[in-house]
């Protein structure tokens, strides 16, 4: 039940803001970061405390580095996600126990607490609403940067405001994904939304439907098959964007 | 006699480097208001620079002072909305949710076909009067307009001069404009001031025909076919 509380709100907010990445064609960006935590989960559980705070942080930094780099030039930008992330990932692989490393990688729906699920309901509702008051100047930015300032838009800050709310989810969602692939959640059900949306609102809220239909379809089919939630939720999603490609090309 | 009051900018010494290299150089002059000022010059010139940097968008030396009151309304060359979904409505209404019909009417744009439509489906001249739109919906009374009517077709192109007009005889707004078209900058703006890093010239705009001026402005006279009736 927990486990499934928490797939709902992590794809409503995931999908969310999502949408945002999906548009500013950042999306591996968000299947990249995801990889980043990884390393931080490991200390988290090699030393006793909540994973979540951990990968939190790991996240928190790397937001920091890709907002940082974006600035300063677009080409480094890339390597930067393949190599280096991709590196946090193997590090995170060495050093996390073994028990640990699938459930890590993959997701688990089992050893869902109180806590995880509080604090789940809690990030999705302050990354949700905090991503509601700067998504218009977001938009505006990614259609011209210079509308954006001259309307008294801090571009750099919001950016970087958003990035951070990614890294909150993304974080949250690990519990049932895994690091592996809960940067699924933030592209693919925003992807599908993209293909049938005229208009950002539609597009908002569509993206918020599918992240939650795919990530709860993925934490109900984990518990009749038993097996590892993560690579469930992508099947949903995709059949989803699948199902949304077919109804843009039928409708053609 | 002249009063402080009749000017809306008054520009002095203004210089832009970007990475060391001069864009713009010692600008000087004065507009006064309810006026249209044309800026010309070839490319590279630093026309568009000059508007950012009026626009407070780039760091510059010297002074830019606007009169008391002023709300500028600015159109950039080109808006590049790619694939985002994002209708008229919406794209308006980032900026103020009244008086959008108004300003969609003002340009000649039809509210109850075009407010559902995405920005990506406009052609380029609905388009472009979208952005103008945009630029107006607060009321702005100084409006920088950046080519206006770039990749847009010669109907559309006299609609939005013309427009331009009909705003400007509504109330006492102040235009300031770049454009490459001299039938335009003799057509449609009281002052020219032409540009190339610094002022090759500023003054009346009917100037402009003459080849001379054409010369120091551009490097060569500009010829303009008229049609034989």
């Amino acid at each position: 039940m927990f486990s499934l509380l928490i797939g709902i709100f992590v794809g409503v907010s995931a999908g969310y803001l999502g949408s945002l990445m999906v548009l500013e064609k950042m999306a591996l960006v968000g299947d990249a970061l995801s990889h980043v935590a990884l390393p931080g989960l490991a200390l988290g559980i090699l030393f006793n405390f909540n994973p979540f705070f951990g990968g939190f942080a790991f996240l928190f930094a790397s937001a920091v580095i890709i907002w940082h780099i974006q600035r300063v030039t677009k080409l480094s930008f890339e390597t930067l996600v393949g190599a280096v992330f991709t590196l946090a990932l193997a590090v995170g692989i060495l050093i996390i126990p073994e028990p640990e490393l699938l459930e890590a990688l993959f997701g688990s729906i089992t050893e869902v607490s109180l806590l995880d699920t509080t604090l789940a309901v809690i990030v999705s509702f302050i990354a949700i609403f905090l991503t509601k008051t700067i998504y218009n100047k977001i938009v505006l930015g990614m259609i011209s940067e210079e509308l954006a300032t001259s309307t008294g838009i801090k571009v750099a800050r919001i950016n970087l405001l958003y990035l951070l709310l990614v890294s909150l989810v993304v974080a949250i969602g690990i519990k049932i994904t895994g690091t592996l692939l809960v940067g699924f959640l933030v592209v693919t059900p925003a992807a599908a939304a993209k293909t049938i949306s005229s208009n950002l609102f539609k597009y908002a809220v569509l993206s918020s439907i599918f992240g939650a239909v795919s990530a709860s379809s993925g934490v109900l089919l984990s518990g009749y098959l038993n097996l590892p939630p993560g690579p469930l939720v992508v099947l949903s999603g995709i059949t989803i964007f699948l199902v949304a490609v077919l109804v843009k090309w039928a409708s053609k | 006699m002249e009063s402080h009051n009749d000017y809306i900018l008054k520009v002095s010494n203004l210089s832009v480097k970007l990475q060391d290299q001069p864009i713009l150089d010692n600008i000087s002059f004065k507009l006064k208001k309810g006026t249209t000022l044309a800026i010309v010059g070839p490319n590279g010139a630093g026309k568009t620079v000059f508007f950012r940097t009026l626009l407070n968008l780039v760091p510059y030396s010297g002074k830019i002072e606007w009169a008391d009151k002023v709300k500028i309304g600015y159109v950039p060359q080109s808006l590049s909305v790619g694939d985002i979904p994002i209708s008229v409505k919406e794209f308006l209404s980032f900026k103020a949710s009244s008086d959008i019909e108004n300003s969609l009417s003002s340009v000649g744009l039809d509210s109850e076909t075009i407010l559902d439509k995405s920005l990506n489906v406009l052609s380029g001249g609905q388009r472009q009067r979208v952005l103008i739109a945009w630029a107006i919906i607060d009321k702005p009374n100084v409006l920088l307009f950046d080519e206006p009517t770039t990749g847009v077709d010669l109907d559309s192109e006299e609609a939005i001069y013309e427009m331009l007009n009909r705003l400007k005889k509504g109330r006492e707004i102040t235009i300031l404009l770049i454009s490459h078209d001299i039938h335009i900058v003799r057509d449609y703006s009281d002052y020219m001031l032409a540009l190339n890093k610094c002022v090759t010239f500023f003054g009346e705009s009917k100037k402009i025909m003459d080849p001379d001026l054409q010369r120091t402005i551009y490097g060569e006279p500009v010829c303009i076919v008229t049609p034989t009736q």
